[in-house]
């Protein structure tokens, strides 16, 4: 197997408040190969966006980080801010949801895109710069004609191409990609994802794609990452994790989504918890329908149930589940309204 | 197969009177020109939001508005309400037609008919709490006689859509609540004076996944026990799918297509609406979406294409379907993409000057100078590098003209909507007349 390009190792980050410290991302540990995609998804406040900015040393200040992020030799969690800085962009990349706040819209095309390589690639000539970014630009379906045009002159769907563009013509190797298509329609969206994966094939770019859509995962990601609470609770390759799901979030998540096969509705009673206070032992209990005694108990240990790795006590190990601990979970009901 | 088709004249023709019926309903904004258009006269562009619809509301029915943003499914759904003022043409609900009536009339009749908005966060007022802001239209219609009569009532609201114990919310503030409790308390507030027909712009697409299915069950179980009438905007087939009885498929301001749910899912007729259904990423990891989807996006509202609006982007697209200056950019836009920087700094030179012509002309002149034999050539090049290019069916002639060259398009002809099976469908396709071999 190649080596993973990052390699992230017990990842926490928090930001503080006045009740206490917000365990956004609690504990997370997965690789990344190169031209890999992982999808990340899981609802609304489980930490997905503050995991993927974790990962790039782009928290808001007060945020506090502890773990190992490692690319190429080195930990970017105890590396300086002016280390990291340098590595963003030629190396690790970002591309936001929503685009227009992120280009400047004074700038032409072209200037956004000189200042961008003049930055990072102080040798290049301004003959090279045009060629690099017409070339990046053609790859996103951009015609070459419109490099002079100001952002305001394109569509939404244009604009965030023309972003994803600006992240790459850095070469980036990793890049983190947080909801790229929530605002767009699906035709667009269709047009996009076929960028995204003609991107990871042609040059082997490494991708962490955070998501709502399942639908997106199972048609752009090799991996997916399920996220519950500031951990990741289920990881493995995307057709067997939809296929086989280990774990009852990643069940209950596949269950709820509305398709165009759904015949009835089904929906996770209740809502992800408050991650200041997180409930005890395993974070999904007051929620999931196979919740056991133990699980309020102990935090359930990591286990491998062939490609997957899941944070589950159904899987076991047997030997730590004390006596009467697999007899099922007696809770209060949860209403209808208590929800996300 | 496809039955033959017939024109369609009247709307619908049900055996109970529609609840609602929508006759060549326009909705066009006049949007100002720029300063120096005005000073010298100049008139400002007209965007046709809604540009020619007519649906019957059945009563009891959801009908999803199902389309991409731009398409006018918000603005038709607001004119259903009198919330906007429509440029021309009829909204009959009973014996009135909201298309026409003086607001203060209308503000009366809106207590029938209530919209559910996209954005719950944006649709309750901060500082009210839900007590005073679900009461609100009850004062507003005058039919509650007292403070504590308005709160019983909104008590009872809460109850039914699942806010409870409503004790517990009546002195919530927005701010309290999570994104799925907002929009409860939101259909609360459509539903509190009793409505006929409530509008849900996408009521759901602001929320987590796992919270949609819960308001879509709310929404069906509301409109079972209240005997609403829904129109259900979305771009999200997938819910359009689950949740409507027929669907209106919107592109540009108008409807390309409508029958029942079943119909259009199983046997989608519009190209676009095939493909959006093959544009839906699927659960299933082995089964991908195609890459051969239209190429671009819906063009802008204030210059539609001529003929077919959706023509620059169908892959069907023929003879008649309304080909003109603009696709020819078009076409040499995408060969740049393809060809790269060395053929745009030898080929757009040559044809710089189709950027200056009047994009509606179904000809189009360029002045080569001394160079019109090499733009001929060109333009063969083009057709020849891409045959299967739609746009080479719309093209008539090539020919010079002294120092110019003069491409001449098929005229054009704009679809109306045509019966097939139990579907109206505006496309040449399945016009008899107009296609022979499809
Ligand atoms: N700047 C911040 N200060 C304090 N708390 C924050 C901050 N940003 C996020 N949080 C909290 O951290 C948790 C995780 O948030 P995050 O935005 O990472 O979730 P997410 O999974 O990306 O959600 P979504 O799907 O809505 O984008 C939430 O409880 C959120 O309220
Ligand atoms: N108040 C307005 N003034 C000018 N143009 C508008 C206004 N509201 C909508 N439009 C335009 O009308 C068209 C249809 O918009 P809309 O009804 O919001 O579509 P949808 O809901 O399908 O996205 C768009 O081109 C939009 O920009
Ligand atoms: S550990 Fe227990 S509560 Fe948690 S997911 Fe597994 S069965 Fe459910
Ligand atoms: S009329 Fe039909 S075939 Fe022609 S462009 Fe429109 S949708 Fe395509
Ligand atoms: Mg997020
Ligand atoms: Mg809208």
């Amino acid at each position: 197997m190649t080596e993973p390009v990052i390699s992230v190792r017990d990842l926490r980050v928090w930001y503080g408040s006045e009740r206490g410290p917000v365990r956004a991302v609690d504990g997370v540990t997965f690789d990344l190969r190169p031209g890999e995609t992982l999808g990340l998804v899981g609802e609304s406040g489980c930490g997905k966006s503050t995991l993927g900015r974790g990962v790039l040393g782009l928290l808001p200040r007060g945020a506090k980080l502890a773990g190992e992020v490692n690319y190429e030799g080195r930990n970017l969690v105890t590396a300086s801010p002016k280390a990291i800085q340098r590595l963003r962009g030629p190396d690790l990349g970002l591309i936001f949801q929503e685009p227009l706040t992120r280009l400047n819209p004074l700038l032409r095309i072209s200037d956004q895109f000189e200042e961008t390589l003049r930055t990072h690639e102080p040798g290049l000539s301004k003959q090279d710069i045009r060629h690099r970014s017409i070339e990046v630009l053609r790859a996103m379906g951009i015609p070459p004609t419109r490099y002079r045009a100001y952002p305001h002159e394109f569509s939404g769907g244009m604009r965030q191409r023309i972003m994803i563009a600006l992240a790459l013509v850095l070469r980036p190797s990793f890049v983190v990609a947080d909801e790229p298509t929530t605002a767009l329609d699906v035709l667009v969206e269709a047009q996009i994802i076929g960028i995204l994966g003609d991107l990871r094939r042609n040059f082997d770019t490494s991708l962490l794609f955070i998501t709502h859509n399942l639908g997106i995962v199972a048609e752009a990601c090799d991996r997916v990452a399920v996220m519950y609470a500031g951990r990741i609770v289920e990881q493995g390759p995307v057709t067997e994790v939809f296929a086989r799901p280990q774990h009852p979030y990643t069940r209950e998540l596949l269950r709820s989504t509305i398709s165009l096969s759904t015949t009835g509705l089904h929906y996770i009673p209740g809502a992800p918890p408050d991650l200041i206070e997180p409930p005890s032992g395993c974070r999904f209990h007051p929620r999931c329908p196979s919740a056991m005694r133990v699980c309020p108990e102990q935090f359930p240990e990591q286990v491998e149930v062939g490609p997957q790795r899941v944070e589950c006590w159904l899987h076991g190990p047997d030997e730590l589940v004390p006596e009467g601990g697999r007899e099922p979970l007696v809770r209060e009901e949860i209403t209808v309204a208590d929800e996300a | 197969m496809p039955t033959k088709p017939e024109l369609m004249t009247t709307p619908e023709q049900s055996a109970e009177r529609p609840l609602m019926e929508i006759r060549d309903l326009k909705v066009h904004y006049e949007l100002r020109g720029s300063a120096l258009a005005r000073l010298v006269g100049g008139e400002g562009e007209t965007v046709k939001a809604v540009d020619g619809v007519n649906v019957a509301l059945r009563k009891g029915e959801v009908l999803g508005l199902v389309g991409e943003s731009g398409s006018g499914k918000t603005t038709l759904g607001r004119a259903l309400l009198g919330l906007v003022r429509p440029t021309s043409g009829h909204i009959t609900y009973g014996d009135l037609d909201l298309a026409r009536m003086p607001q203060r009339q209308l503000r009366s009749v809106r207590r029938r008919l209530q919209m559910v908005f996209q954005d719950p966060h944006a649709a309750l007022n901060p500082s009210m709490d839900l007590a005073t802001a679900i009461g609100h239209p009850l004062r507003i219609h005058k039919l509650v006689k007292s403070k504590a009569e308005a709160r019983e009532r909104v008590r009872e609201t809460l109850e039914r859509v699942g806010l409870t114990p409503a004790d517990q919310f009546l002195d919530k503030l927005p701010a309290e609540l999570s994104g799925g409790q907002k929009q409860r308390a939101v259909i609360a507030r459509a539903i509190i004076c009793g409505p006929e027909l409530l509008v849900a712009d996408e009521p759901i697409s602001m929320l987590d996944m796992s919270v949609r299915a819960k308001i879509l069950e709310l929404m069906l179980e509301l409109g079972r026990d209240l005997d609403l009438t829904y129109v259900y905007i979305t771009h999200d087939l997938a819910t359009a799918k689950f949740f409507c009885d027929r669907v209106a498929i919107m592109y540009l301001g108008r409807v390309v297509e409508i029958g029942p749910t079943e119909e259009i899912f199983a046997d989608p007729k519009h190209p676009y609406t095939k493909a959006l259904l093959r544009a839906v990423p699927d659960l299933d990891p082995e089964r991908k979406v195609p890459r051969d989807l239209p190429r671009g996006e819906i063009p802008d509202a204030a210059a539609p294409p001529h003929g077919c609006s959706f023509h620059p982007r169908c892959p069907f697209a023929f003879e008649p379907c309304g080909w003109e200056a603009r696709d020819l950019r078009a076409m040499f836009e995408r060969r740049w993409i393809r060809l790269g920087e060395d053929a745009l700094a030898r080929e757009e030179p040559l044809v710089g000057e189709l950027t200056e012509v009047d994009a509606h002309e179904e000809m189009v002149r360029v002045r080569a100078g001394g160079r019109a034999a090499e733009l001929t050539a060109l333009l063969e090049e083009a057709r020849a590098d891409e045959p299967d290019d739609p746009l080479w069916k719309g093209v008539e002639r090539i020919e010079s003209d002294g120092g110019a060259v003069v491409v001449r398009f098929r005229p054009g002809i704009d679809p109306g909507l045509l019966r097939v099976n139990a579907v109206d469908v505006a496309c040449h396709l399945h016009d008899p007349n107009l296609s022979h071999d499809h």
